[in-house]
């Protein structure tokens, strides 16, 4: 197989900068949100004593998630040897870091003290996994980091091997310390599972590769490279696989809760009564999540069809987001079993929660900073190849 | 070597000061009103105040907070008590103790976010 | 130890600091329990007992409460803070009514200081759990793990604070079981205002002393924990629930 050749994008076009502009303003916003909670308050917010967690962590668990996913490719080109993805590999990484960026920088923004980045930095308290993440996060910059360099640089390829497993073992535990984040907790009767951190593990691969193939069709299609239908198709099918895994999880996580009796309450909650969030579970997460992608990559393949799957996946894997982690607080603690239970600090009853403008800003300029930095990337560094057509690539290497 | 950069560093406020003062607009960053309103003497001696009284009052702030040990020597409600102004009983404000110093010297405080800038107790012949 | 052996304790040891201590200086508060020179030990485990068959419909403990740690609300109570809270229970099978103040448990093994990223959330060695503000960035994860609901987040500006109970925006905060009274050898202030205007429900004191109120009726009398199933051994416990 020729060796893959790589090139910066032109970055020079009107419509470049357009992105850029346009992006800016996304994250200006983000930052004008930011100022606002911190100098007004979280009270400008729609999250409260009951929401403690509210609309920017949706964003900012997307988008960490969706980072060490969109690792993956890479991980399949490295790791497990498969040549067909290699020319991926370096924008695979990228993604990698660009998407953690933006996530964490949502999740920083979003703290009470976030001029206290550096006590956060300083004192740890190790029995907490939200500690642990701390390390995590910022290794996972430095492990991505040495990936690529491996990648870039002729004289490490030799290494890219060793370096690719390296963070691919990263990442899982990374992910697996995002779903305990959930999973360890003790008193929150939808989350209290070991379930937690394998389905935050498999949401990972499907919404990073959802993000990493349409962040792949728009780079491919706006600098004019041509963009395969091997390389596209068998993306499609490996999305395809990790929605069914996804819905596999998710299904196995509820047929466990249904049958044990203390948590029927919960599943009614979730999968009937909930008000919003089952309508979120089934619509959004379930349907246009899960189902609909499913149909689209295996009964009509088409590229239009893989961009609107990849999009449903995202758009689904939000939903599945704002129902684990906003449904998760709404539903009510379970401490007096048997009773009806009131209070003035809303004991007993579904909390209410509506996303505020502030809120959604911040989570979209987030987004928006991990797009932005990708499109500077593309542009100072050569990650993408110059083509990625049929011819160019190796089907029977896959 | 501590000692020398200070001494540096004052010269060069120092000649900062004398340029200011050769200039013929007023002083664009007010002098700190140091008036202490109560006690006789701090409870260290005031060079060392200046330098290390923040040093003094975290090593406070964990024995209070973590172990509980309340000695007041060193408290911040010690300090407000003899710090506070006459007339508006806080070390805060344009004459504050505390605030007039930290804006001069450009150092942000923290404390007053969440502790009170007013002195507890009533100041013997206050008006 | 009994109070009165614990005041005269307390005078000796305030006298002895005043002696070590500048003679020009008056700065030594009168009579603590323990002297402001002895840490707090983990000989002492503080806790409440409270009694719900004496507790009414008042929300004298609420009050007290909040007067005292100058707790004071926005008028908003999704986001205001609430330090204790009363609790009505009704039996969904036959109705009957009970109420009950419902505030950080002071659990042995509180679930708050386990996930704090940065230590912020701990126990103190007598089993107090508090909440260090000088620590604490603001994330809100203990408010998600504790099993009680007794954690509030500070969502605006905070004036007024009380000079012992430093309060401050983007910081999370919940009931201290009145530290600083108990420091000077005092009872919470909820526990005060219980005895005094309100049902004679609740007592407070050491669990491991065993001359005290407390620990004699816990000794004699049954008691229970909320969520006892999750073993985090709380410091309140609760009598005819």
């Amino acid at each position: 197989m020729a060796s893959v050749q790589y090139r910066e994008i032109d970055g020079r076009s009107g419509g470049f900068y357009a992105l850029l502009g346009g992006l800016g303003v996304l994250i200006a916003a983000g930052l004008g949100a930011a100022w606002s909670m911190e100098h007004h308050g979280h009270a400008v917010t729609g999250m409260s004593n009951r929401i403690v967690w509210g609309m920017p962590h949706v964003f900012a668990l997307f988008l960490i998630v969706a980072a060490s996913g969109a690792l993956n490719v890479a991980s399949i080109a490295s790791v497990f040897g498969r040549d067909l993805y290699k020319p991926l590999a370096r924008l695979s990484g990228l993604l990698a870091i660009t998407l953690l960026a933006g996530g964490l920088a949502v999740l920083v923004l979003d703290l009470g003290r976030p001029d206290r980045l550096i006590v956060a930095m300083t004192y740890y308290n190790f029995k907490s996994i939200f500690a642990w993440n701390v390390f995590l996060y910022t290794g996972f910059f430095a492990v991505a980091a040495l990936y690529l360099w491996t990648l870039f640089e002729r004289r490490m390829n030799g290494y890219s091997k060793r370096a690719g497993l390296l963070a691919f073992l990263w990442r899982l535990v990374l992910t697996t310390g995002t779903g305990s984040i959930f999973g360890l907790l003790v008193a929150r009767e939808p989350w209290n599972s070991a379930l937690l951190a394998p389905l935050f593990i498999v949401m990972s691969f499907s919404f990073g590769l959802a993000v990493f193939v349409l962040v792949l069709m728009a780079a491919c299609r706006w600098s004019g490279r041509a963009l395969g239908d091997v390389v596209l198709n068998r993306l499609g099918k490996l999305l395809g696989v990790f929605v069914a895994v996804v819905l596999y999880f998710v299904a196995v996580q509820h047929l466990t809760n249904l049958y044990i009796a203390r948590q029927h309450e919960v599943e009614r909650f979730f999968l009937w009564d909930g008000g919003i969030y089952p309508a979120l579970f089934w619509f959004g997460q379930i349907l246009i999540g899960g189902i609909l992608p499913l149909v689209l990559l295996f009964k009509l393949p088409s590229r239009r069809a893989i961009a609107a799957a990849a999009a449903g996946v995202i758009l689904g894997g939000f939903a599945q987001l704002y129902v684990i982690i906003i449904g998760g607080q709404a539903y009510p603690q379970l401490m007096f079993p048997d009773k009806h239970v009131a209070s003035s600090f809303f004991d007993g009853v579904v909390a209410a929660y509506s996303p505020s403008l502030p809120e959604v800003a911040l989570g979209a300029g987030g987004v928006a900073l991990a797009l932005a930095l990708t499109a500077v990337a593309l542009k100072v560094l050569p990650f993408l190849p110059r083509s990625l057509a049929d011819g160019d690539v190796d089907p029977a290497a896959a | 070597m501590k000692q020398r950069i200070a001494g540096m560093l004052v010269l060069v406020l120092l000649a900062a000061g004398f340029a200011d003062a050769g200039d013929k607009r007023p002083a664009r960053v007010a002098l700190p009103a140091i008036k202490i309103e109560k006690g006789e003497k701090c409870v260290a001696p005031v060079d060392e105040m200046r330098r290390d009284h923040m040093k003094m009052l975290l090593h406070q702030r964990d024995r209070t907070m973590r172990q509980g040990l309340r000695e007041p020597l060193f408290s911040l409600k010690n300090c407000v008590e003899c710090h506070a102004g006459r007339e508006t009983g806080s070390v805060l404000g344009k004459d504050g103790f505390c605030s007039s110093c930290h804006s001069y010297a450009s150092v942000k405080m923290d404390c007053f976010e969440c502790h009170t800038p007013l002195r507890q107790k009533k100041v013997a012949g206050k008006p | 130890m009994n109070p009165e052996r614990r005041q005269v304790l307390g005078w000796g040891a305030a006298a002895a600091a005043g002696a070590v201590l500048a003679p020009g200086l008056s700065l030594i508060e009168l009579a603590r329990a323990r002297s402001p020179e002895e840490a707090a030990s983990a000989l002492q485990r503080w806790g409440l007992l409270i009694d719900i068959s004496k507790c009414g419909e008042c929300n004298d403990c609420v009050t007290a409460c909040h007067e005292e740690n100058g707790v004071t609300g926005h008028g908003r109570p999704e986001t205001d803070a609430q330090w204790i809270r009363k609790v009505n229970l009704r039996d969904k099978r036959t109705g009957h009514a009970q109420t009950l103040p419902m505030m950080c448990q002071h659990c042995e093994d509180p679930p708050c200081v386990d996930v704090c990223p940065t230590g912020a959330s701990f126990k103190r060695e007598d089993g107090i759990v508090l909440v260090d503000k000088h620590t604490c960035i603001g994330c809100r994860y203990c408010v998600m793990a504790c099993p009680y609901g007794a954690r509030s987040f500070i969502h605006e500006a905070v004036s007024g604070q009380k000079a012992d109970v430093p309060r401050g925006k983007g910081t999370v905060e919940s009931c201290t079981l009145c530290v600083h009274r108990v420091d000077r050898g005092e009872t919470p202030a909820c526990v005060e205002a219980c005895n005094r205007d309100g049902g004679k429900a609740m007592v407070f004191g050491d669990l491991n002393d065993s001359s005290a109120e407390i620990h004699r009726r816990l000794r004699s009398e049954p008691s229970s924990q909320v969520r006892a199933d999750l073993a985090l051994n709380t410091g309140v416990r609760y009598q005819g629930l």
